[in-house]
């Protein structure tokens, strides 16, 4: 196939040392259940892309403040006034599973 | 097809407004379109007719009672499907809401509202914004209309779609790294981006968070601004709203002839491995502007290349927070077996999200996790500072940028689908962009040899909105590509 723009990059990565990404650990934390097919596809694929970004490491960042938003953000603040709450119906229409006006879980607490 | 299909917003606004046609009249012509060619382009999640003849039929009603509410009041316009409308499906094309029906509206689609817009149908997209090509859709992906072995672009494919098959003139999108201009230059229509703040993020559903802004679809530049002009504006329901008075676009268009321009060209937008016809086209937009009498300076900016991991560090990262919420507990998908109470989110999860959502989910938790943090998620918020400064530098030159849109025209389904980073590497022009918060809009400036469009990228600093719109107006002005359409 031929590749766009990044083809010279794409080149860079395939070279690229395995990195230490803990597929199950990462996915424990974003708790999510993936297949054994998944892991391998996933692991694989994200090796290739965490490699990619270690070209941000020849990057001088010294001294460069983060940027987290384009444009600088102040809090902002409302005033404590009471309005007018989504009817509980409304939000309970997309519920799993809802009975008298509350939403059902699992049990989250064992018996004693 | 009817004599109303390709009629431009403007153009319906002003026979509506005369009398010779009702809103009912350009419902119908759009349902009847939609009916016809939904079949091969499949740009819609949903598309409630009734509801579309209801708003149609109180907007006629407003007219005939002298109250009608403005150039909008009676014309359709279709919203991407992350773009909350009240008591309407709001799935983001994902399993994971496959069954959500908005309890609210997202700022935009008031505001649309009060303006009389006929919200026309739900647009597919990649599940989640996450995409380049509709093929993430949860559902089914949609096609280009130009050809329908083509992928229309994404994340906005179906908002895309839809307004270059003709079934509605204009529509909504959202652009996290490209997801407005990259399927507005492969389905040959506008697409803008606007500055990060000027439009609220409020019943939008998140993606990543600082990079997310909606913006709209359509055939000329003229609509793209009318649209523009009513979705910008303060909202203090999302914090990161800008308080600015925002650029008046529709003026900006109207007062364009004559107006010169210090046009810039990035040296880094024009390398090896871009589609040579594309940059052929690119290439005679610029000799025209400088035909016109406008500057010509070429620029640097050498952290182009760096965009494309900062992006998908920075985009992942914000989506995997954004997306915990998505835990089967209060709404979305809620898996039948599990184990205990923690198990529902694991399963729930694994069940709902697709491949692609999944994939970004795990690289944007490994980003933030302990001890990767500052090696990747700062290391990349500083390398987006310098990206930033170096677009500050460039538009101390020049007005605007000028470059392609996308490397390549659109691809065929299932060419990218094996290697993400090959798609990922489709959004090399667009995504600095969103990283620095500038507007910029994607513009038809050709047809490849196989018939497939061409598009160019106009960026503008903050707030440049008008600029790149009376800009993008004289060259379209001047060209023809605007009267071509999709033979569907």
């Amino acid at each position: 196939m031929v590749l766009p723009v990044g083809c010279k990059v794409f080149g860079l990565f395939l070279s690229m040392a395995e990195t230490d990404l803990d597929i199950d650990y990462v996915a424990r934390l974003a708790r999510l259940a993936l297949s054994d097919e998944e892991k391998q596809t996933y692991a694989r694929q994200l090796n290739q892309i965490i490699g990619h970004m270690d070209k941000l490491n020849a990057v001088d960042t010294e001294g460069v403040e983060p940027t987290a938003h384009a444009f600088p953000l102040v809090n902002v603040l409302d005033a404590d006034e009471p309005r007018e709450p989504l009817p509980i119906a409304d939000v309970l229409r997309n519920a799993p599973e809802s009975r008298d006006n509350q939403i059902v879980v699992p049990k989250v607490v064992e018996d004693a | 097809m009817s004599d109303l299909t390709f009629k431009t917003a403007t153009e319906l606004s002003t026979l509506l407004a005369s009398g010779a046609l009702s809103s009912v009249d350009i419902a119908n012509a759009c349902l009847d379109r939609a009916e016809a060619t939904e079949p091969s382009v499949a740009a819609f999640n949903s598309l409630d007719k009734a509801h579309v003849l209801a708003q149609a039929n109180a907007s006629d009603k407003r007219r005939k009672d002298g109250k009608a509410l403005g150039p909008l009041d009676g014309v359709p316009v279709a919203l991407k499907d992350v773009i909350a409308e009240k008591n309407q499906p709001l799935t983001a094309s994902s399993k994971m809401l496959a069954n959500f029906v908005s309890p609210y509206d997202a700022h935009v689609t008031g505001l649309l509202k009060g303006q009389g817009a006929v919200l026309t149908g739900r647009c597919n997209l990649d599940e989640f914004a996450m995409g380049s090509s509709t093929e993430n859709s949860g559902f089914a992906p949609s096609k280009n209309p130009w050809d329908t072995a083509c992928v229309p672009g994404g994340s906005s494919g179906g908002s895309a779609a839809c307004v270059a098959a003709g079934q509605v003139p204009i529509s909504l999108g959202s652009d996290t790294g490209g997801s407005i201009r990259q399927p507005a230059a492969f389905c040959g229509v506008v697409g803008v981006k606007p500055t990060y703040g000027l439009v609220s993020r409020y019943g939008l559903i998140a993606f990543a968070s600082s990079l997310d802004q909606i913006g709209p679809f359509a055939r000329t530049v003229e609509d793209s601004a009318l649209l523009l002009d009513a979705i910008m504006g303060h909202d203090n329901r999302d914090s990161t709203s800008l308080k600015v008075e925002p650029p008046k676009c529709l003026e900006a268009v109207k007062t364009s002839a004559g107006k010169k321009f210090r046009v810039g060209v990035p040296k880094e937008y024009f390398i090896d491995g871009l589609d040579p016809e594309i940059m052929t086209a690119v290439r005679g937009a610029i000799d025209w502007y400088a035909a016109q009498g406008c500057e010509i300076v070429e620029v640097s900016l050498p952290t182009t290349e760096l965009a494309v991991p900062v992006y998908y560090i920075l985009a992942p990262a914000e989506a995997s927070s954004n997306l915990s919420r998505y835990d089967g507990i209060r709404y979305g998908h809620r898996a039948k077996e599990f184990k205990d109470a923690i198990d529902l989110y694991f399963q729930s999860r694994a069940e709902g999200f697709g491949p692609e959502v999944k994939r970004r989910i795990i690289l944007g938790t490994y980003a933030l996790s302990s001890g990767y943090y500052d090696a990747f998620y700062l290391k990349a918020q500083k390398v987006r500072t310098l990206i930033r400064k170096d677009f500050e530098n460039a538009f101390a030159q020049c007005d605007f940028l000028l470059t392609p849109t996308t490397p390549s025209p659109a691809f065929k389904f299932g060419e990218k689908t094996e290697d993400p980073l090959s798609m990922y590497l489709n959004d090399i022009f667009t995504i600095n962009v969103n990283l620095a918060g500038l507007p910029g809009l994607s513009l038809p400036c050709g047809l490849s040899s196989s018939g497939l469009p061409l598009g160019m990228q106009l960026i503008g600093p903050a707030f440049g909105e008008g600029t790149l719109l009376a800009a993008a107006h004289q060259y379209e002005q001047a060209h023809d590509w605007v009267k071509l359409h999709p033979s569907l």
